[in-house]
């Protein structure tokens, strides 16, 4: 549920930027033979790139730390817990711009409940990650 | 020179009154007729003489706007002291009150953040 309405919203917010070629990702545009090849396309197209360039910052990683402690969270929380336990000075609008680079990649959803707005977790996009370079199976790791 | 009063935009004074004063458990100092409105504060039980808070209406528009625009980010109006912020968060959702933030350790202080149903989201914090 929570993959589907994110990859949903993400595309029609990319739509203008994406070009035919570029797969959609998510499982209702995922035929079982193109699993490999749709994998890849994610990782080597725009949203690959959104992805890794969400990935490469250490306050952005910060972020996702404090969402993945606890999920929905708002725009004050976000900023209060980098500020007093991480020390990390950014304004508010800095913060904001890094969330909104984290929704364009897929790995942060907004909702909003009533005049609320929340912040969510998305772990969705990392699995296209993991299933490019797979990690060893565990029958390999009791083997060693 | 001393700080007697702080204030709270409130968006109806009977309403924020008991919810200040029933909920939240203030007591009320001041309540006199002031033009269309009242001059109204509350004050800490355990600080009778302390500062008083007004409960004041938002009266200016670009008041009811400031006010929308930092509930839209989670951002508390103004924020008040407790021994415990757990066991206060315990107690008020008991009697109703919504937290956009549950207790969290921010650092030396654990806050959380709860909608006075005034129209303004207050902090409550104590030492970690």
């Amino acid at each position: 549920m929570s993959a589907v309405s994110g990859a949903v919203a993400l595309d029609s917010r990319l739509m203008p930027a994406m070009t035919a070629d570029v797969p959609m990702r998510g499982p209702l545009h995922r035929s079982p033979s193109l699993t490999c090849k749709y994998g890849l396309a994610y990782c080597d197209g725009r949203m690959g790139d959104l992805l890794y360039r969400a990935l490469a910052d250490a306050t952005r990683r910060t972020i996702l730390d404090e969402l993945a402690d606890r999920d929905g969270q708002t725009l004050f929380e976000i900023c209060t817990r980098l500020a007093m336990k991480h020390n990390i000075g950014a304004s508010r609008q800095a913060i904001s711009q890094h969330l909104d680079v984290l929704e364009a990649a897929g790995l942060v959803r907004t909702e909003r409940s009533g005049r609320y707005k929340f912040h969510h977790l998305d772990t969705a996009p990392l699995e296209e990650i993991s299933e490019r370079w797979p990690m060893p199976s565990a029958t390999k790791e009791t083997n060693r | 020179m001393r700080i007697t009063v702080s204030s709270v935009y409130v968006d109806d004074q009977d309403k924020a009154l008991r919810f200040y004063t029933d909920v939240l458990g203030f007591v009320k100092k001041t309540d006199v007729p002031a033009g269309e409105y009242r001059w109204l504060t509350v004050v800490s039980p355990e600080q009778p003489d302390g500062v008083e808070l007004l409960l004041e209406p938002t009266g200016h528009p670009a008041a009811k706007t400031y006010k929308e625009a930092l509930v839209a980010d989670g951002i508390p109006f103004t924020s008040f002291a407790v021994d415990d912020v757990r066991s206060e968060f315990d107690r008020l959702r008991g009697l109703g009150v919504a937290f956009v933030q549950e207790p969290a350790e921010m650092g030396p202080v654990t806050t959380a953040v709860f909608d006075d149903t005034c129209g303004n989201l207050i902090q409550i914090a104590s030492q970690a």
